[in-house]
């Protein structure tokens, strides 16, 4: 009967022995919270879709390391995504956070997640609050700063010499960045400053203002369904001929164009990222996106595609060990090859890159998309930097 | 202040009221003649939107999506009034509350079943995308003059429909005194059952006429849910008069409030404050002017007189 025992005990053993717990590095656990339902639905779905792309590109594996996503959706409320994220960082223990599309609900969560010791990585969200005195070691933002595509818009106005500009946005924490990043390049007088609620989905009475104000300029801050609206409602008043419109690549890009449609042509909008920009990561980027998914990528996917980049530089960099954190960091901000060349960082997280002119044009095959212009800005960092002591 | 502008506002407050008055008119008569506090009302305006959006796409015509998705919700209002209302007249208003909000997380889910989660959109029909000159410097939107006409059409209808035939003076007299109406052989549960069939025929309406403005999406009958309740208190339970004049009036003020109040404010604080305060202020707006109202007249403007 002992000796059964042990027989048995002996099989126990060389079956647990036999099971890769602890043989193998484990592997990279990644929380991606994003906007999946709703207005801003289609923006949470390009970064989705981009991230999963690029892991698919890289062989399903971050830096050598398998990877697990768990996915949750924030339906753009801040307190769904607490919920969410407290759930991912104490149940499901992840490595890293990423995919947050709305800057008050990072707001909402960034705390949470840097307490943890624990990496956000932004594929969208930008407040300038993580960008200055709140600048923090877990934070890095893959895209942009809040004010950096409204900054070079502002410049582009500037140049073009509009005397007067009436311009909106979202009442929310990207909505005010907006604005203040369009007022500090463009040096013409601001007729009007509105801010809508965010979410709001008429805007007769806004359009109602801009005709009466009879600026030489408009520039909107509306991202998702916000901008669907804004542009149609724009075009619907007769005023896209009239008053020229000029957007952020969020008001103007593919999610937007699909939208809205020929009304949309000709409209001039700024943007880190292009089609056409020319290496080979985002020719790859673009030609499997469109043939993945059957549409055609908006910045929010390059910026997906790019997160899932900047996680497999940094793991790489450190032999996938999740432990080294400040070698993390350090990894991303030297660097590494995007969908939009080499991105170097500041010390305070955020991108020191190229800004872009486009123009929304339909091409010979009826197919409407924006094409490159030319650059607005070289080597453009934030204006927040100064006042973070990293 | 250009003339333009206030006349520009003027339509636009009453193209947003008469929407409010489409889904205030069945609220106000479910509300008046049964006594039951509906709230899945607004469910039925999200239904309608889509059945429309996916009719449009299926006809490939506006017109006939539309007419089809109207028909459609009202079978919808139909089949809910005998399945679920019907056994909700007896109860209290807090079980009425409890059960209709139930239906709305219902159908919310339900809809996200069936249509997933994106909003859909809509076009405006291409005959009423080009503005119309309404002044000589004022085009505005051929299309909400269309809503707005269609708006009106369908309020002389309801008013002539409730003011001068038999069934009009049923429901009247449920509204005024169910008990005594149904003493008198008016057959209140039939006549229930075609005004809720109605009432969701008229959300349907405000739904594939606003599809193409804002966007057909989950959850789009709450926010407009609160201001047609705002309607019917301050035009009076029960009352189609009362819901119209009180749906014109805070669709005005709504507007006016959002176009004009941060423009005064600017004058008077910096433009960081005003832009703050101003949709702030301006969405308290029509609370204020129910406020008052019921303040003065506690049956609302138009009462149904008893």
């Amino acid at each position: 009967m002992i000796g059964c025992r042990i027989a048995y005990l002996v099989v126990a053993l060389l079956v647990v022995a036999a099971l890769p717990v602890g043989a193998q590095p484990r592997a990279v656990k990644i929380g991606f919270v994003s906007t999946l339902s709703g207005g801003g639905a289609a923006l949470g779905i390009d970064v989705r879709d981009g991230f999963n792309l690029a892991l698919r590109h890289l062989g399903n594996r971050l830096g050598g390391l398998g990877v697990e996503v768990v996915v949750a959706d924030d339906e753009q409320n801040p307190e769904v995504a607490r919920t969410a994220v407290d759930r991912m960082l104490r149940r499901d223990r992840v490595d890293f956070v990423t995919g947050i599309i709305f800057s008050n609900v990072l707001l909402a969560v960034g705390e949470m997640v840097f307490a943890n010791q624990t990496f956000y990585i932004s594929p969208n969200a930008g407040p300038s609050e993580y960008a200055g005195e709140q600048c923090n070691p877990f934070f890095v933002n893959v895209a942009w700063q809040n004010d950096n595509l409204h900054e070079a818009m502002g410049h582009h106005a500037q140049l073009r010499g509009y005397e007067t500009a009436f311009i909106l946005a979202p009442n929310y924490p990207a909505g005010r960045d907006a604005l203040n990043g369009f007022k500090r390049f463009y040096k013409g007088r601001v007729v009007s400053e509105v801010y809508t609620r965010l979410g709001q989905l008429d805007y007769s009475a806004e359009i109602a203002q801009i005709r009466a104000a009879r600026p030489r300029a408009v520039y909107a801050f509306y991202p998702g369904a916000m901008g669907v609206n804004f542009n149609k409602q724009y075009a619907e008043a007769g005023l896209m001929r009239e008053i020229p419109l000029l957007l952020p690549g969020f008001s103007a890009d593919a999610d937007i164009i699909r939208a809205v449609g020929r009304p949309m042509v000709g409209v001039f909008n700024s943007s880190h990222w292009a089609l056409e920009i020319f290496n080979p990561i985002n020719r790859r980027f673009v030609e499997d996106f469109r043939r993945t998914y059957n549409r055609v990528p908006a910045l929010y996917a390059a910026q997906g595609y790019d997160a899932a980049l900047a996680l497999d530089h940094a793991l790489r960099a450190v032999g996938g060990d999740l432990g080294r954190r400040a070698d993390i960091r350090r990894a991303i901000l030297a660097g590494f090859d995007t969908t939009r060349g080499r991105v170097r960082f500041n010390r305070n997280g955020y991108p020191i890159q190229d800004y872009y002119l486009r123009q929304v044009e339909e091409q010979t095959n009826g197919e409407i998309v924006n094409r490159l212009r030319g650059t607005i800005f070289r080597n453009h960092g934030d204006a927040y930097v100064g006042r973070c002591r990293l | 202040m250009p003339l333009s502008l206030v006349v520009e506002q003027l339509l636009n407050g009453l193209q947003f009221g008469l929407m409010l008055f489409l889904l205030a008119a069945g609220l106000t008569l479910v509300l008046g003649i049964m006594d039951v506090v509906n709230l899945a009302h607004g469910s039925l305006y999200m239904i309608g939107a889509y059945l429309a959006a996916t009719f449009i796409g299926v006809t490939g015509s506006f017109w006939v999506g539309a007419a089809l998705a109207v028909a459609a919700t009202a079978v919808v209002g139909t089949l809910l009034e005998v399945s679920v209302l019907r056994r909700l007249y007896a109860r209290d208003h807090l079980t009425q509350v409890l059960a209709t909000f139930a239906l709305i997380l219902i159908f919310n889910e339900g809809v996200r079943i069936v249509w997933g989660p994106h909003a859909l959109l809509l076009s405006v029909p291409s005959e009423l995308a080009q503005p119309v000159r309404v002044l000589p410097d004022l085009g505005y939107s051929a299309y909400r003059l269309t809503i707005i006409g269609a708006g009106l059409g369908l309020a002389v209808a309801l008013f002539l429909l409730i003011h001068r035939t038999r069934i009009g003076m049923w429901v009247r007299a449920g509204a005024s005194n169910r008990a005594m109406a149904q003493a008198m052989g008016v057959p209140i549960r039939q006549v229930f059952t075609v005004v809720f069939a109605a009432g969701a025929a008229l959300c349907a309406v405000a739904g594939a006429l606003l599809g193409p403005i804002l966007a057909v999406q989950v959850g789009m009958g709450e926010s407009i849910l609160i201001l047609a309740f705002v309607v019917v208190v301050i035009g009076g339970i029960g009352s189609i008069k009362g819901a119209l004049l009180g749906a014109i009036v805070v669709g005005t003020v709504d507007t006016a409030g959002r176009a004009f109040l941060p423009m005064l404010l600017v004058r008077l604080a910096s433009p960081e404050v005003a832009s703050n305060l101003g949709p702030a202020l301006a969405s308290i707006l029509i609370y204020l002017l129910m406020a008052i109202v019921l303040f003065f007249r506690p049956q609302g403007l138009f009462p149904v007189r008893i």
